[in-house]
């Protein structure tokens, strides 16, 4: 009986996937097949649903369709998610940052949030979107929407006409390329953690603009979009563990290696100059994270509703988990240590949530608190390299934790989907390597052309001065 | 005249204003300093990375007195400013030769 009840309700997911199927592109291969064999079962519900559809074949590349086909609440919630996820970047992550760098050097690292947020939309539009979400080889997607060509919205009195991703069939393909552009920008954005301080403003712009197309659209596009080999090989990742932290947080390591220590690194105190700017923008993160992760669901739907529960959960456990182990090891639990600890729970349930029930949420926060912890603090200071904000220690690392558990924990009842950690582990060690040796290579090449790192005088007047020509009291 | 300049600790800075202010001084000067002494200072730890904290921010008042209220005002901010712990600050007097009053040009003890 309880097997029969799962099996109706498997039966109804992979009913309700017929319809708007790329929820599930994250979920890789077992989606599509999932829908193509549901696919002539739906045609009564879908059409109930929609008028106008006929029986779904599932899409495979974007197509022009009537706008009667788009949903008003997805549309409405995508729309709202795509705003909350620009929010975590600008001023989000500015002020997260901001906060925690030396008080010469707060105006340099607000501008690099700020311009990358700028400098990222530029590639996006140019050949970023088409490479990443657009079908194309194991590794790279097509050039079919170079410029945004052929992305369009056509008014017409009763029967305007619209295009939309087959990622996601029931919003317009405008708010699809814009959400996902959101993502593209927060990713290199993040990286800023390790290089903080000491990168020259002329070869961040580069740097972050190469990394985009480089970096962040081949991976996303190998793990996203159904023709890439990780999303074929059943790579699991919701949000963006994969795609958006350990891509992150491996360049991090890239980026500070090449770049070298701060002058006085660690024999100078370098405290965060305020913890409340910090705090501050640890809360925007976490409220735009509801965007982030709620919102790749691409759908006003159960599973985006899964996904904000998990987010919820994991970001609290992690928050605690990080408290609770300084407090013992340390003596008191720290305002800078529990919004690390919140960003790493809200990091390593990205690629989970939608994936995994509530309670399995609580036991990844509480793992990537603790290991985000010892990864950030003791592993830092044994290896020796200069993580500034540790971007490399709370989102790489904060992502595998997360990449690894969503194969122990995901449930089908949920996902409709079987997960295994060796599977997860391709898409980690693919991302660990392709990002670390790019982000290397397009970071050897600046600094042997423009240099990549500001003058010791530079260095110590401080980046506010010395690049921006503005300072604050 | 005399210059009366008090070393204190930052949360005593209302109670001290208040006592001086009793004894019928008329103008402060009040600047945030950084130094230390026996108090020594503190650790601070981010993620895991230890800073000792050696100058302890404290408040500086600087009061020009008359010779007749001098020792009405170090009574007044002996008193206000004291905690009886370590930390509480220093109050230093010096000899002062001339005061002159910006907007009249008047001066000695008058300008105070």
């Amino acid at each position: 009986m309880t097997k029969l009840s799962i099996g109706v309700f498997l039966a109804m997911l992979a009913l309700s996937m017929a319809a708007a199927w790329a929820d599930e592109a994250p979920a890789s291969a077992a989606a599509p097949g999932m829908a193509t064999t549901a696919a002539p079962a739906a045609a009564p519900q879908a059409a109930a649903a929609a008028p106008a559809a006929a029986a779904p074949a599932p899409m495979t590349q974007p197509a022009l369709i009537g706008a009667d086909k788009i949903s008003a609440g997805d549309t409405a919630w995508m729309l709202t998610s795509t705003a909350l996820v620009l929010m975590m970047c600008v001023p989000g992550l500015a002020l997260f940052y901001g906060g925690m760098v030396r008080k010469k050097n707060v105006l340099a690292t607000l501008m690099q949030s700020f311009a990358c947020t700028c400098v990222v939309t530029i590639p996006w539009w140019v050949v970023g979107y088409s490479l990443a979400f657009t079908p194309g080889n194991g590794f790279i997607g097509g050039l079919s929407r170079a410029l945004f060509t052929g992305m369009t919205f056509m008014h017409g009195d009763t029967d305007s006409r619209l295009t939309v991703s087959h990622l996601a069939p029931t919003i317009p393909e405008t708010v699809y390329a814009m959400f996902q552009m959101t993502f593209a920008i927060i990713t290199p954005a993040l990286i800023a953690g390790s290089f903080a301080d000491r990168m020259k403003f002329s070869a961040m712009l580069l740097f972050l603009a190469a990394w985009s197309l480089l970096v962040y659209s081949p991976i996303a596009h190998m793990v996203w979009e159904p023709t890439g080999w990780l999303s074929a090989a059943g790579v699991l990742d919701y949000a963006g563990g994969t795609v958006v932290h350990i891509n992150a947080g491996i360049a991090g390591l890239a980026s500070c290696l090449v770049l070298g220590k701060r002058l006085g690194y660690p024999r100078e105190a370098m405290p965060p100059h305020n913890l409340t700017l910090t705090l501050i923008g640890a809360s925007l993160l976490w409220v735009g994270w509801f965007g982030f992760n709620a919102g790749s669901a691409t759908a006003a739907d159960g599973r985006a509703g899964m996904a904000m529960l998990a987010t919820q959960m994991a970001t609290a456990a992690a928050a605690l988990g990080w408290m609770f182990t300084e407090w013992v090891t340390k003596g008191k639990p720290s305002v800078l240590g529990i919004a690390s600890g919140a960003v790493a729970g809200l990091v390593a349930i990205t690629p989970a949530s939608g994936f995994v029930a509530p309670t399995a949420a609580v036991i990844i926060g509480i793992a990537a608190g603790v290991v985000c912890y010892f990864a950030a603090t003791s592993l830092k200071h044994a290896l020796g390299y200069d993580d500034s904000l540790d971007a490399f220690g709370v989102h790489c690392v904060g992502g595998i934790v997360g990449a690894l558990l969503t194969g122990v924990f995901v449930s089908k009842e949920i996902s409709g989907v079987d997960g295994s950690l060796l599977t997860q582990f391709k898409g980690v060690a693919t991302t660990l390597i392709y990002g670390f040796v790019v982000s290397f290579a397009i970071l050897k090449i600046i600094d042997m052309t423009i240099g990549l790192r500001v003058t010791e005088d530079q260095e110590r007047e401080g980046l506010d001065i010395s690049l921006h020509g503005e300072s604050i009291e | 005249m005399k210059l009366v300049t008090a070393i204190i600790k930052p949360f005593k800075l209302d109670d001290v204003r208040k006592a001086i202010g009793d004894v019928g001084v008329q103008g402060v000067t009040v600047t945030e300093v950084r130094g230390f002494g026996r108090q020594r200072g503190h650790t601070e730890i981010y993620r895991g990375a230890e800073y000792a904290v050696e100058f302890v921010p404290k408040t500086k008042i600087e009061i020009a007195v008359d010779d007749p209220l001098v020792d009405q005002v170090i009574e007044a901010i002996h008193k206000s400013a004291q905690t009886g712990k370590v930390g509480d600050g220093k109050i230093f007097v010096f000899e002062l030769r001339q005061v002159v009053r910006i907007r009249t040009g008047e001066r000695g003890p008058g300008a105070i």
